[in-house]
């Protein structure tokens, strides 16, 4: 395996719940709770999951958008929640975002060089006098045109806006981009583009993308690694061909048949899942997912499950496995 | 007051776009928008005075199916925009059967009218400045077949809701959060059941949300729509659309707000129901992966026509048109990977001031010296598979 640029160690971020007149602390919203992944330089992760299960909590987290409650997030081997004020600020050209909704996340008094060029001179990426042309070139790279330069965002449909923000991100020529759900907004003629951009650019810059996506599709055609979340909780990771082809945890199998496939000749078994998620403030015990899950054992609502690591680098949380069931994780590098 | 609305929209329209030079063109450009919007004025007014009347004989709105295996036919169905920008041909033209007891599809990308064909077949085309100029959607309840274009309001209001009904794509937003779950049900019923007493009608309202699969039916009854979760919502609009027995339900993107798991359960339950009430469903969607799971036949809609239609297994199997195809090529899917997604090149036409050649022409790369010329006609493939597409037409064909 590569060397890892992003490293998280069992992060977790609480929301509190206040209420009554004195806005007490009554509760805690538990979005991320002991969460550990890495991503290789240059690959991308793609993370999965129901709304809710907090993804982007993850996300927001990892870039210092949200303090994490506790657990720790090396980039290059620097621990980005032990940095200084103007430490963070040197990093930040180098880890961006792309927001979800291309709509609201531009703003609309701005015209498109002022946009994406805003972070090039607050960060000097390049000199003044360069300043214009290297927006140009950041534009031409993601698929805008020259002239477009001067428009405001209304002028641009989603998919054109999705660009802008791509721009904006690609601009302070960062080295990870944590990408928030950027296709879900766009119609899917629209999201191919968008999606062969992403790749595109990822080659040239050698980039490393956190794609988080509730999209299974999209995910396992960009990622190289996937994380499946359930209620703050990876439930399963490793690497795409391998969640793919055999996936492990019961909410991955049934995630993954809910899918539907453009094939009307192909009627597949799907596992249908009862019930909608818990809500994260009052999880359920020992295991979070045996309210919906079709093949709960009685051990699964009393004890939390372990995370099993086979020697693939697989990883699964549930009671149905156990390290030593060879026939689960299989000896084949994939 | 119908001149002081005319003034403050033009001077609106000015003020967002900016016309720039001599005083000259500006009052060149003001006197355009004043024509449009006066010939908008003329013809809305027009199409209202049609609309608002009463008194309309039964003769004037019934007709004959084409064939009497189908529910709804529609034929040539032109639903237009009179915008201060122009017309807008949201549906020109658009001409398909939904067949008792199968599931239409109704495939396309934002705006190409998918949506702006339910509402016209519900009548609930936004007013004065959407209106239905053109064509049939004839509608067969069993006793008699009325073209919906044309039936007074009085007898759209007995349909709409009753032998039609609707699952709109947004739960949160289409219920009311005012009234609890169960009161919102009984309305429906109430107004389609003059005669029946409250008992019953609650009683009736409760067997619909047990239908759906709510367990707790009695206890959601009393609840309001923000205390229930985004599939239970729509579980409850979907009780709610069937509480009268409809003949066809119109689903207009109805899991597109849902995650997967939940959308499966949705999508699932919505099968089930179709055999058990036997009705047909009119699945309007953007995902051609939900389409080929439920429908039996397929739209295709670009730009506010339809370009193709046909079996499922003809669409997916065996696409005709270059949108089709790239449409699906542009899919990711699971378990098929490929090193890079095929995309469209561009982006979907304005709308307004539409080409009078193929709409798709100037993204679709296989394009001929002949689609520069009229709109192409819908070219039979099959006795079920239409396309409108040059690439297929005889004299193409025959000079290879």
């Amino acid at each position: 395996m590569a060397e890892s640029l992003i490293k998280v160690k069992n992060l977790v971020k609480y929301f509190p719940i206040k209420s009554g007149v004195l806005q007490r602390v009554t509760g805690y919203v538990k979005a991320v709770d002991d969460v550990s992944f890495e991503i290789a330089r240059g690959k991308t992760m793609g993370l999965v999951g129901e709304s809710g299960c907090g993804k982007t909590t993850i996300g927001r987290t990892i870039l210092r958008l949200y303090e994490a409650t506790s657990g720790t997030v090396e980039y290059d081997n620097l621990n980005l929640f032990d940095v200084s004020r103007s430490e963070l600020r040197k990093l930040r050209p180098q880890i961006q975002m792309i927001f979800q909704d291309p709509y609201s996340s531009l703003s609309p008094r701005m015209p498109v060089g002022e946009i994406i060029g805003e972070a090039v001179r607050e960060h000097r990426i390049v000199p003044p006098d360069q300043y214009r042309s290297y927006i140009i070139e950041t534009m031409e790279q993601c698929g805008l045109q020259k002239h477009q330069i001067d428009r405001y965002p209304h002028e641009f449909s989603g998919g054109q806006r999705q660009r802008i923000c791509i721009a904006r991100a690609i601009a302070l020529k960062p080295r990870f981009i944590v990408a928030d759900e950027p296709v879900s907004a766009l119609d899917v003629s629209i999201q191919a583009q968008i999606i062969n951009l992403m790749t595109d650019l990822q080659n040239e810059m050698d980039l490393t993308y956190l794609f988080i996506s509730h999209d299974l599709s999209v995910v396992e055609h960009i990622s190289d690694f996937v994380g499946v979340m359930y209620l703050g909780d990876l439930v399963e990771y490793g690497s795409r061909d391998r969640i793919f082809a055999k996936p492990l945890h019961p909410y991955t199998k049934a995630l993954f048949s809910a899918v539907p496939v453009p094939d009307p000749a192909r009627k597949m078994s799907r596992i249908i899942l009862e019930g909608d998620i818990p809500s994260p403030a009052n999880p359920p015990s020992g295991c979070k997912f045996h309210t919906r899950c079709p093949m709960r054992m009685p051990i699964c609502s009393e004890e939390i499950p372990q995370t099993i690591t086979y020697p693939n680098g697989h990883q699964v949380a549930c009671h149905l496995y156990t390290k030593d069931q060879p026939e689960a994780g299989d000896t084949d590098e994939s | 007051m119908k001149d002081s609305y005319i003034k403050n929209t033009i001077m609106n329209r000015l003020r967002k776009t900016k016309l720039k030079g001599s005083s000259k063109a500006r009052r060149a450009g003001m006197r355009k928008l004043r024509h449009v919007n006066r010939e908008n004025q003329r013809l809305m007014n027009q199409y209202e005075r049609t609309q608002k009347k009463v008194t309309i004989k039964p003769s004037d709105y019934q007709c004959e199916m084409r064939d009497q295996k189908n529910v709804v036919e529609f034929d040539n169905l032109q639903t237009h925009f009179f915008t201060d920008m122009g017309v807008v041909k949201a549906v020109d033209g658009v001409s398909f059967d939904v067949p008792k007891g199968k599931t239409v599809g109704v495939v396309g990308e934002s705006g190409c009218g998918k949506s702006v064909t339910s509402l016209s077949l519900m009548r609930l085309v936004q007013r004065p400045t959407g209106q239905i100029i053109g064509g049939q959607i004839r509608y067969n309840n069993g006793t008699e077949t009325v073209d919906i274009t044309k039936v007074p309001i009085h007898k759209i209001q007995k349909i709409r809701g009753n032998e039609i009904a609707m699952i709109f794509q947004e739960p949160m937003t289409s219920l009311n959060p005012v009234f609890t779950i169960g009161s919102q049900i009984d309305e429906i019923i109430k107004l389609h059941n003059p005669g029946m007493s409250k008992k019953a009608i609650r009683g009736k309202s409760i067997e619909m949300l047990r239908v759906v699969g709510i367990a707790r039916a009695d206890g959601i009854y009393h609840s309001y729509p923000h205390e229930l979760s985004g599939g239970m919502r729509q579980r409850a609009m979907i009780g709610m659309s069937l509480a009268c027995d409809p003949k066809l339900i119109v689903a207009d993107e109805p899991t597109t707000a849902l995650d997967v798991t939940i959308q499966a359960q949705i999508l699932d339950l919505l099968r089930n129901l179709k055999d058990k009430v036997d009705a047909s469903i009119m699945l309007i969607t953007h995902d051609l992966g939900v389409v080929a799971e439920m429908a039996d036949e397929v739209v295709v809609m670009y730009a506010g026509r339809v370009i193709e239609k046909g079996t499922a297994l003809e669409i997916f199997q065996d696409p005709k048109h270059p949108y089709t195809v790239g449409l699906l090529n542009s899919k990711p899917s699971v378990n098929k990977s490929v090193s890079r997604l095929y995309s469209i090149p561009g982006n979907v036409p304005n709308p307004i001031n539409m080409p009078g050649y193929c709409y798709f022409k100037d993204r679709c790369d296989k394009r001929m010296p002949i689609c520069d010329g009229d709109y192409p006609p819908m070219i039979k493939i099959s006795d079920t598979h239409l396309v409108a597409c040059w690439l297929w037409s005889e004299e193409v064909l025959r000079n290879g």
